[in-house]
């Protein structure tokens, strides 16, 4: 079971932000995105996500086209995850979390078992009946993660969810994002990418500039070439190599 | 106190003001003359109970609207009037009185139709691809002065006295001396734009979360967009057919509301259609109540009591909605 995405090229009012870009999201495998800023890491998962049409190129769940797919189909299958944390109206937490289930519309019991799993799962039970306004910036980002747990997707598509998150509330979601469906991930921070990415796909200019396993994507040359900043390697008492960044290439 | 409760206590509330609307007026007419061969019982069955309808269908329509267009651009200032539907429709009305064109009522009603569709069509076209709800906001302010300017342009041109004297008299909008015949006309319009409006619920709801996130949960942001747009232009567009143009109570009631049956968009609907029609029976029986010789228009007296409190709405919200 995979998304992929296969050449795919993408056209933003009239500005390319996506060339000939091929991937692929893999049952009970974590995808990193990582890129410099503009690179398409946003653009690459909305694709995905079948938010946006690609001008060429095919995206598919083993073979078969996500744009042929129903609304709500498409809406189980695939759960997205924006970056901006903005809820239009003040409801409880708990409401915000149910809009999870809406495409689902099945048997109010599995509605609440799901709506309450996901709150389990990003701590958030205790303000379930606090109202999202109310809540700091951090706490509202696990109730929007909840939401789209809720959904019980297959592929989770999330765009910087650790963003405003505490470092125990990070290890925590890091932690919870291991499980049965694929997750498409965009990180910003090199270190948490290199712990917890089974695949990295590495982007600049709309190009998938390199991608594999994190010990042959992050490495010093590539992430000069993708960044411009020079790392130095850590490793973690696993043995995984953690690429911190020094300085900008060329001013050190 | 769970929500079925709530809406029964709303639905409750709402009757008892349908029955002052039948026993406030000029001629105040007690409950016991409703029984029995009271000659008073003419005025309640021919003059009262036609506008009491038309109280409640305008009330639910302009509430609903109210609540969906609030919900849609995820904007608690957004009402029918601010979007400019009421006001071309008006425009439609008046160019028929003063050009004299589609005389009669009938004609008067399809002309304030046709302002209220183009009003909608031209919203809809404009905001075809747009990806933020503020461009809907802005056409509509823009669509809505433009449609001022050019029924002030109407009047000014209007070839005698009478037609100016029911041009303004309309615009002022009211539900004096409204019969069955008008109740007729505008209901199905009204009954079919509030019935595509009342399936908008989950689209609203999930809209919350902006519009990529709506999307991902499966909702038709296209379809949506027609619903609202249809919705809204034949339901107001009746209303302020037959009664000429009565504002501030799809503003009004949603944000009354709000605090009773929480923020969710779905959650309102059904209670800003009934709050809707309880506001504006309540209104129109305070008009009847009010001393003098004539009757202070509906809105005008509408416009009186939801001026100061969208002001106060503006100072409390808008610095944190209009960022």
């Amino acid at each position: 079971m995979a998304l992929t995405l296969d050449r795919v090229t993408l056209d933003l009012r009239g500005r390319r932000v996506l060339a000939e870009a091929s991937a692929a999201f893999a049952a009970g495998r974590i995808t990193v995105i990582l890129g410099p800023n503009g690179a398409g890491k946003t653009s690459l998962l909305r694709a995905a996500a079948g938010l946006i049409a690609p001008s060429a190129g095919k995206i598919a769940i083993d073979g078969r086209a996500i744009a042929a797919m129903r609304r709500e189909e498409r809406a189980r299958t695939i759960g997205y995850l924006p970056q901006s944390g903005d809820v239009a109206w003040n409801m409880p937490a708990r409401d915000v979390v149910a809009l999870g289930r809406l495409p689902h519309r099945a048997g109010v019991a599995d509605d609440i078992a799901a709506v309450l799993a996901a709150m389990a799962a990003t701590d958030t039970e205790q303000f379930a009946e606090r109202r999202v306004g109310e809540l700091s910036g951090g706490e509202r980002a696990r109730v929007l993660l909840a939401r789209v747990l809720a959904g019980e997707p297959q592929w989770l598509l999330a765009d910087e969810p650790l963003a405003s998150l505490d470092p125990a509330h990070q290890l925590d979601l890091l932690d919870r994002l291991r499980g049965q469906a694929a997750r498409g991930v965009v990180l910003h921070d090199l270190v948490q990418a290199a712990r917890v990415a089974d695949e990295i796909l590495l982007l600049r200019d709309g190009r998938v500039f390199a991608s594999g396993p994190p010990a042959e994507v992050l490495t010093p040359q590539h992430l000069r070439d993708a960044f411009g900043v020079d790392v130095l390697l850590f490793a973690d008492a696993e043995g995984r190599m953690l690429p911190v960044p020094a300085g900008r290439t060329g001013s050190a | 106190m769970n929500r079925a409760l709530r809406l029964a206590l709303l639905a409750l509330i709402t009757a008892a003001l349908f029955a002052l609307s039948l026993m406030a007026g000029k001629q105040w007419i007690p409950l016991d003359a409703w029984f029995g061969h009271d000659p008073r019982w003419a005025i309640i069955a021919e003059l009262r109970i036609p506008r009491a309808v038309l109280g409640v269908l305008l009330g639910a329509a302009l509430g609903l609207s109210g609540a969906v267009l609030q919900g849609y651009l995820r904007n608690p200032l957004a009402d029918p009037t601010v979007i400019g539907v009421s006001s071309c429709a008006a425009l439609g009305a008046v160019a028929s009185i003063v050009l004299g064109f589609g005389a009669g009522w009938l004609g008067q009603f399809g002309w304030a139709m046709a302002g209220a569709g183009g009003a909608m069509a031209l919203l809809a076209m404009l905001t075809a691809r747009a990806e933020t709800p503020v461009v809907f906001v802005l056409a509509g302010t823009v669509l809505a002065s433009l449609a001022g300017a050019l029924t002030a342009f109407l009047i000014s041109i209007a070839p005698n006295p009478y037609a100016i004297a029911e041009a303004i008299d309309w615009l002022m909008g009211a539900l004096t001396d409204r019969g069955p015949d008008d109740v007729l006309m505008a209901a199905p319009f009204i009954g079919a734009g509030m019935l595509l409006m009342l399936f908008t619920g989950p689209a609203l709801d999930a809209l919350a979360l902006g519009e990529d996130a709506a999307r991902s949960l499966g909702t038709n942001l296209g379809r949506l967009r027609w619903q609202v747009v249809i919705g809204t232009g034949l339901a107001v567009g009746a209303g302020v057919a037959v009664t000429g143009v009565v504002g501030f109570v799809g503003l009004v009631v949603p944000h009354l509301l709000r605090p009773v049956f929480g923020a969710r968009p779905s959650a309102l609907l059904v209670p800003s259609a009934l709050g809707g029609a309880a506001l504006t029976l309540a209104a129109d029986s305070l008009c009847r109540l009010a001393p003098g010789a004539g009757e202070v228009r509906l809105g005008v007296a509408m416009a009186l009591i939801g001026a100061p409190f969208f002001l106060a709405l503006l100072f409390r919200e808008g610095a944190r909605q209009w960022r």
